[in-house]
C-alpha cells in the first residue's frame, strides 16, 4: 500500500506544482513507483510542467464518471517508467468531481505506486477539501512573505482539524542575500509563526523557470540549486537524514581551504 | 429515515437502562434521534417489562420545555420510568472567576472564543482571534487579535509573553498597536482601559489596574 501524499499552500503562485513535479520526479529518480495527481480542475498546469500535455486522452473527471478505466487515463513519463500523472480535466471546474470519489481513486491508486503526490490548487473550497481526502499526509509550500506565511497557516489550521495530521513545510524560494540584508522573512521568522516540521528549503533558481517552460523537472538537472534540494527533500520523504541546504551562494573562502587541506 | 450519526447512547446497567444524549448536537436532531431509536430498535428490551432509566444531558443547558419534550418521547414507550434527568449546574458567578487553561495554537482564520478569564499556553498567530468574556493571558506570543471583556467588560485586560498583536479589543475599545510599536523591546506587557482608552504598561504594574488581584507582597 502505498502512501498519498498533498502538496498544498492556500496562496497561490507560491510553486505547489513545481514543488509537485519535482517531488515527484526525485522520488522516480530514487527508483520509486510515483504517481502525480492533479485535483486543480479547470487550472491544470502540472501536465505543461511534466512536459506531458500531448500524452492527455482521459483525465480525472472521466475516471470519476466511469467514462475509461483508471490504467486508461494515467498518462507515462518519458524519463521514467515507474512514473505517471493522472491529469486534471481542463473543461470543468472544481464541483465536477467529490471528495469520496477522490479519495476512491486516490486508494486505487495505492495499490500500483509506492508515492501519490496529489497537487492541490490554490484556495480553501472544494478543490482544497477534493485534493486532501485522499491523502495520508501533507506538505505545505510557504514562500518568505507575510502574505504567503499567513495562507499557510491557515492551511495548516485546516489541515489539523482534517484527517491530516502534522504536515510538514517547504520554505520555496529564498533568496540568501536578501534574508542577510534583513528584506526577506528568514527560515526561523516562518518557523516561528508556523510551529511545524521543516522537510526543505528551496532557494530561489533561475533554472527552475527555464525548466517548467521546457517541460522537464528541475530535479533533472544537478547544475541547479533547486534541484538539490527538492532531491534533498526526497530523500527526506523516505526517512534519510540529510542536513538542511547551506544558503550561501558559494562555499566561502576558508571552507574551500578547508577543502583542500582535506578537513571539510 | 436512516440515522447515521450516533447521538443518543443506550447503555444497560444493572436496575435500569441509562440515555446518553449528546450535548454537541442540535436539540432537535438529538429529539428526533430518540424516537427513532424508540420506535425502530432495541425493541427486545423496550418492549417488556417496567425499566428503570436515567437520562444524562452531559453538559448540554435545557429550558423546562425541552426537558418535557424528552420525558414526553421516552413515556410514549409505556414500560420505560424515567428515574433522573440529570443536567448540569446552572453556572454560578463563582464558577465564571475561574482562571480556565487552555493549550495550542490559534492559527490564521481560527477564533478562540471563551466564557470567562483564560489563560492560553501557546501562540496566536497573525490573522487568528482569541476572545474572552473576561481576562486574556496568553503564555506565548500573541501575533493575532485580542478581545477581552466581550459583552461589556471594562475592567478586563489582555496580557501576553510576547506582545505584538495586530489589533487590541478591550469591552467595545478597539485599538491597533501604533507603528513604533515594531522594533521596541519586547518585555512582557498588558493592555487595559483608562478612561475608555487602551493603555500599554509592564506586567509587574498590573496590580495598580486591577487592584481585586491578589498582591504579592513579600515577607
Amino acid at each position: 500500500m502505498g502512501e498519498a501524499i498533498v502538496v498544498t499552500s492556500g496562496k497561490g503562485g507560491v510553486g505547489k506544482t513545481t514543488t509537485s513535479a519535482n517531488i515527484g520526479t526525485a522520488l522516480a529518480l530514487l527508483g520509486k513507483k510515483v504517481c502525480l495527481v492533479d485535483t486543480d480542475i479547470g487550472l491544470r498546469n502540472l501536465d505543461v510542467v511534466m512536459g506531458l500535455e500531448n500524452r492527455i486522452i482521459y483525465d480525472l473527471i472521466d475516471v470519476a464518471e466511469g467514462r475509461c478505466r483508471l490504467q486508461q487515463a494515467l498518462v507515462k513519463d518519458k524519463r521514467f517508467d515507474e512514473l505517471y500523472m493522472l491529469p486534471a480535466a481542463q473543461t470543468k471546474d472544481k464541483n465536477a468531481i467529490s471528495p469520496e470519489q477522490v479519495k476512491d481513486i486516490i486508494l486505487e491508486l495505492k495499490k500500483e505506486h509506492e508515492y501519490i503526490i496529489i497537487d492541490c490548487p490554490a484556495g480553501i473550497e472544494q478543490g482544497f477539501k477534493n485534493a486532501i481526502a485522499g491523502a495520508d499526509q501533507a506538505i505545505v509550500v510557504t514562500t518568505p512573505e507575510h502574505a504567503a506565511v499567513r495562507d499557510a497557516d491557515r492551511i495548516i489550521g485546516l489541515l489539523e482539524s482534517s484527517h491530516v495530521h502534522s504536515p510538514k513545510l517547504v520554505v520555496n524560494r529564498i533568496r540568501t542575500n536578501m534574508v542577510k540584508s534583513g528584506d526577506m522573512l528568514d527560515i526561523e521568522d516562518i518557523l516561528q509563526v508556523l510551529n511545524i516540521d521543516l522537510i526543505g528549503i528551496v532557494p530561489d533558481d533561475e533554472h527552475v523557470i527555464k525548466a517548467a517552460n521546457l517541460g522537464e523537472p528541475t530535479v533533472m538537472n544537478p547544475e541547479s540549486r533547486a534541484a538539490i534540494a527538492y532531491r534533498n527533500i526526497a530523500r527526506r520523504i523516505l526517512g534519510d537524514t540529510v542536513p538542511l541546504m547551506l544558503l550561501d551562494q558559494k562555499p566561502g573562502m576558508f571552507k574551500r581551504f578547508k577543502k583542500f587541506f582535506g578537513m571539510g | 429515515m436512516t440515522v447515521k450519526s450516533n447521538h443518543v447512547t443506550i447503555k444497560g446497567i444493572k436496575d435500569g437502562l441509562v440515555f446518553l444524549l449528546d450535548d454537541k448536537c442540535e436539540f432537535n436532531l438529538l429529539l428526533e434521534e430518540l424516537r427513532y431509536k424508540l420506535e425502530h430498535s432495541h425493541q427486545n428490551i423496550l418492549t417488556g417489562p417496567i425499566i428503570h432509566v436515567d437520562v444524562k444531558l452531559g453538559s448540554r443547558n435545557v429550558t423546562e420545555e425541552q426537558k418535557q419534550a424528552i420525558l414526553d418521547i421516552l413515556g410514549q414507550k409505556g414500560n420505560l420510568l424515567v428515574r433522573s434527568v440529570e443536567a448540569p449546574e446552572p453556572e454560578t458567578a463563582e464558577g465564571t472567576n475561574g482562571l480556565a487553561t487552555l493549550s495550542g495554537i490559534v492559527r490564521s482564520g481560527q477564533i478562540l472564543h471563551h466564557e470567562g478569564n483564560l489563560l492560553f499556553l501557546g501562540d496566536v498567530n497573525p490573522g487568528g482571534t482569541i476572545c474572552c468574556t473576561g481576562d486574556i493571558f496568553v503564555l506565548g506570543s500573541l501575533r493575532g487579535m485580542a478581545h477581552a471583556g466581550f459583552g461589556g467588560q471594562e475592567e478586563a485586560v489582555i496580557a501576553a509573553s510576547y506582545f505584538a498583536p495586530t489589533q487590541l479589543r478591550i469591552s467595545e475599545t478597539i485599538s491597533r498597536p501604533p507603528d513604533e510599536w515594531e522594533n521596541r523591546e519586547t518585555s512582557m506587557e498588558f493592555a487595559f482601559l483608562l478612561d475608555g482608552k487602551m493603555q500599554i504598561d509592564k506586567i509587574t504594574n498590573i496590580f495598580r489596574v486591577r487592584p481585586d488581584f491578589n498582591v504579592f507582597k513579600g515577607v
